[in-house]
């Protein structure tokens, strides 16, 4: 093949092109304005790592019960024949177009001590969830579980479903069918899914500052630092950003690295 | 057909309103003074329903004007202010606020204060944490929000809790008054530090409990026409309306201090 | 082991209507043109499409009866199913792939191993154990395919178009080490196929299906030498004439006689087959009996022989050798005659 035969065409190249400039500059334009004089300093101020560690905490504390709760989800969108399948995935897109403090102020009609579940929760057990690390996490599952349940949905469609016939006819029930032959089958959308709802999980503010409050160690993760930082100095929510840019980015080289490389080998028919 | 037929009548039940409130507004007084074109103000949040009456009693009185407002946290307001938006006013929640601007050399004249803010507690209309005075902040057993010291009411709420000697127990610090506002109407929490201004405007679902400690810690608004003010003969208006005993009181019923 | 199925099912615009009967160790090929409703029944019997009425048993054991609400679901038959692209598990390896079966058929995980690694030795894999589906050729894959059916001992085995996957060289070999493995199963086969040779060389009996009904049915002899559908002769290479039999000749419904050598009466088929057909271009001194003129309307190379499609009164395929093609100058659109012995046309009641 000739190298003029794998080149970009010119109406793919030019918006391509455009497209990684409106990414890209905006993160060109934190890294110019960075203190890099003052980076220590900001780098090392209390608070800074504890409000990253509890960001990478409860952002893959969201994903693992994302995982937990919306792959058998997504297998029900995906395969099962219930009524109301195309009601339900509406209403699981619902967190996608909710403005995320909206869906904070949700949170709390439902988990909050006046909350129709909460209320019950508190006089019962004596359990309060909002202004707890749990809250973030649950904040942070709402808006990112779609973000899991569309993309492991995708792959269960793009899916061969007669490879699970073929297991049927191997003595497989469906669980063992959906464990042993669907779970390796789409592992690449399921880490693909997981990446895509880490990073939304890493990134929330909305609901986070909504329904879990802020304070420092418990419930303010790097997005609400950044953002209050804003308010009194601007130099320390850039350098914050970067940090939480960094550790996402590396994170996400890594595993792309381990696992989603690996993505093609499920494609073997 | 149909629907335009609907538009035509929306526009014209629109145009019929619009006359009505120019002719009242005329009807009420001034002579109109010639004042045009667009004023833009930039308030503090917690200005946002006394200024949009008196912007509208500025309208009424100068047919030709039409006031826009940009209503947000003080701070950034400064920040789009140092980045050179448009604007004619400034009105800010915190002189700190307004010293970024002035320092930066973009007003025009010395900021005038015209109002002021005290804090107040906030807390749910049936009051469950049975909260009555600031030293009840210190109580653990409460849900208690207050506003992170990173922005002018939380800024506000350490000085007052720490010159009363209170040692604070927030289980959240809020990222402004607003949101700690909404947990207390939300009744997710027992009690809020807010300003006076903020529970006035938040109905039923609140109620205050002054804080006599906090007399000490008035916050002062201040407000200032800019340097590059588009309209600087409806700005000074502008403040001038402010500084009138219409203005005035206004201000004081919607909860804020004179000075 | 034996298959007793009679069942009814709807699938779309195609309406299956077909009855089954397999004893055990006996090969049964289902043939058929493409959506004549073959892949439903193998879906059917394997439990993966309830059928709409009717019943599927085996050994007398009920698998289906949907009148008294009897419906096993696939994972609790005890089948072995090859599909058309054979659908292993690209995630496991070869060996993985046949002891899966017998995993969920609870034996432990080195047993099945061992179980497996048989099976990959009786089809002459065992040095491939470790490789991943992907890396196996067409062949390889469709052994590992029998193999993963087979470790499962059914009782029941569906082959679902097992060689239209391969290379016409690979398929050849892989047709006679699969009959092998067929005369060594003690249970019941249904091998569903369009090819007739593959019905012809692994089947006990044919039932060839149209439009979801059968058109004929018997030993594949006989189903070759006696096509009861045009569908059917086209695929063993006959044409079919349908007539009706008036002493040694028969009258053919579409116009024009053919003599026959045996007495025929009443509504008959004819049935001529194309290497009995000889091509003239000028019509033959001493006539035999048979003699028509055709137009020459297409040639198709067939090996050493070129199939010719007449028409005419008395449509016809002919073969002859290429030799005899090339030196006659046959190009289609020439006008020929063509003749065949009475004694070379078969005549059957209809």
């Amino acid at each position: 093949m000739s190298r003029a035969e794998r080149s970009v065409p010119a109406p793919l190249l030019i918006p391509a092109v455009v497209a990684v400039a409106f990414l890209v500059l905006p993160l060109v334009g934190l890294l110019v304005r960075t203190p890099w004089s003052g980076l220590w300093p900001q780098l090392t101020a209390p608070g800074v790592g504890e409000a990253l560690r509890l960001s990478l905490v409860s952002a893959t504390l969201a994903t693992a019960v994302s995982l937990v709760l919306g792959v058998p989800l997504a297998w029900v969108l995906a395969r099962s024949r219930i009524r109301g399948r195309g009601l339900l995935r509406a209403l699981v897109t619902v967190p996608l177009v909710l403005p995320p403090v909206v869906g904070g102020v949700a949170l709390f009609l439902v988990l909050g001590r006046q909350g129709i579940v909460g209320r019950w929760l508190d006089e019962a057990f004596g359990i309060t969830i909002p202004f707890t690390t749990t809250a973030v996490v649950i904040a942070e599952t709402f808006v990112a579980m779609p973000f899991l349940v569309i993309s492991v949905e995708g792959a269960l469609r793009a899916a061969d479903a007669r490879f699970e016939d073929a297991a049927a006819t191997l003595g497989a029930d469906r669980w063992t069918t959906f464990r042993r032959v669907t779970l390796p089958l789409v592992a690449p959308g399921i880490a693909a899914g997981a990446v895509l709802c880490w990073a939304r999980a890493l990134g929330e503010f909305g609901a986070t500052i909504t329904f879990a409050g802020n304070f420092p160690g418990t419930t303010q993760t790097m997005p609400l630092a950044v953002y209050l930082a804003l308010q009194r100095d601007p130099e320390a929510a850039i350098v914050l950003s970067l940090v939480l840019l960094a550790v996402s980015l590396a994170t996400l080289l890594l595993l792309r690295g381990r696992w989603l490389g690996r993505s093609g080998a499920g494609a073997v028919p | 057909m149909r629907i335009r037929d609907i538009g035509a009548t929306a526009l014209a039940v629109a145009l019929l309103a619009g006359c009505g409130t120019d002719g009242g507004g005329r009807g009420g007084g001034s002579d109109g003074g010639g004042l045009g074109g667009t004023l833009t103000v930039l308030a503090a949040a917690s200005l946002t329903d006394v200024f949009t009456d008196l912007g509208a009693r500025l309208e009424g009185d100068h047919p030709g004007l039409e006031v826009r407002f940009t209503f947000a946290g003080s701070s950034a307001l400064a920040t789009q202010i140092t980045q050179g938006a448009p604007a004619d006013v400034f009105a800010s929640a915190n002189p700190d606020q307004m010293a970024v601007v002035t320092d930066a050399g973009l007003t025009d004249g010395e900021p005038e204060v015209f109002a002021a803010n005290v804090l107040e507690i906030a807390v749910p209309a049936d009051n469950p944490g049975g909260v009555t005075g600031l030293a009840d902040f210190a109580r653990e057993e409460l849900t208690l929000a207050l506003c992170a010291p990173e922005v002018p009411c939380g800024a506000a709420a350490e000085e007052v809790l720490d010159a009363a000697g209170v040692p604070a127990a927030p289980d959240t610090l809020e990222e402004d008054v607003r949101a700690a506002l909404t947990k207390v109407e939300l009744g997710e929490v027992d009690a809020a530090l807010v300003y006076a201004t903020d529970v006035a405007a938040a109905g039923d679902d609140v109620e205050g409990i002054a804080v006599p400690e906090a007399e000490d810690a008035v916050s002062d608004y201040p407000v200032c026409v800019l340097a590059d003010a588009p309209n600087p003969a409806a700005a000074r208006a502008f403040v001038e309306l402010l500084r009138s005993g219409d203005g005035q009181a206004a201000l004081s019923a919607a909860g804020f201090r004179l000075p | 082991m034996s298959l007793a199925a009679d069942v009814r099912v709807r699938r779309g615009a195609v309406h299956v209507e077909l009855a089954v009967d397999v004893p055990a160790g006996s090969v049964l090929a289902v043939l058929g043109p493409n959506g004549a409703g073959k892949s439903t029944l193998l879906r059917v019997l394997a439990g993966l499409l309830p059928p709409d009425g009717g019943r599927v048993e085996v050994d007398g054991e009920p698998w289906d009866d949907v009148s008294a609400g009897v419906h096993l679901p696939a994972h609790r038959r005890r089948l072995g199913m090859v599909f058309q692209d054979y659908l292993l598990f690209p995630h496991l390896t070869v060996l993985d792939n046949v002891a899966f079966g017998l995993r969920t058929r609870g034996a432990g995980r080195r047993e099945a191993r061992a179980g497996a690694a048989e099976w990959l030795a009786r089809v002459e894999l065992g040095d491939l154990a470790a490789r991943r589906p992907g890396q196996l050729s067409g062949g390889q894959a469709q052994r590992v395919a029998l193999a993963r059916a087979l470790a499962g001992d059914p009782a029941l085995l569906l082959l679902d178009e097992p060689l239209s996957a391969l290379d016409a060289r690979t398929r050849l070999t892989v047709r006679a080490e699969l009959r092998r493995h067929l005369g060594a199963f003690g249970g019941a086969t249904v091998l569903v196929t369009h090819d007739p040779v593959d019905a012809m060389a692994l089947a006990d009996r044919v039932l060839v299906v149209e439009d979801g009904r059968v058109v004929q049915a018997g030993p594949p002899a006989e189903v070759a030498r006696r096509p009861r559908t045009d569908y059917v002769a086209r695929l063993v290479g006959l044409a079919l004439l349908p007539g009706t039999g008036e002493g040694t000749s028969v009258r053919l419904d579409g116009g024009g006689r053919v003599a026959v050598a045996e007495q025929a009466a009443g509504p008959v088929l004819v049935a001529v087959r194309p290497e009995s057909v000889a091509l003239w271009p000028e019509r033959p001194a001493g006539s035999p009996r048979n003699t028509w003129p055709v137009r020459l309307t297409g040639a198709t190379p067939h090996g050493a022989t070129v199939r010719c499609e007449l028409d005419g009164e008395v449509p016809l395929l002919a073969d002859v050798t290429a030799a005899a093609f090339a030196e006659l100058g046959l190009a289609p659109g020439m006008q020929l005659w063509a003749t065949v012995k009475a004694s070379e046309v078969t005549v059957y009641a209809r």
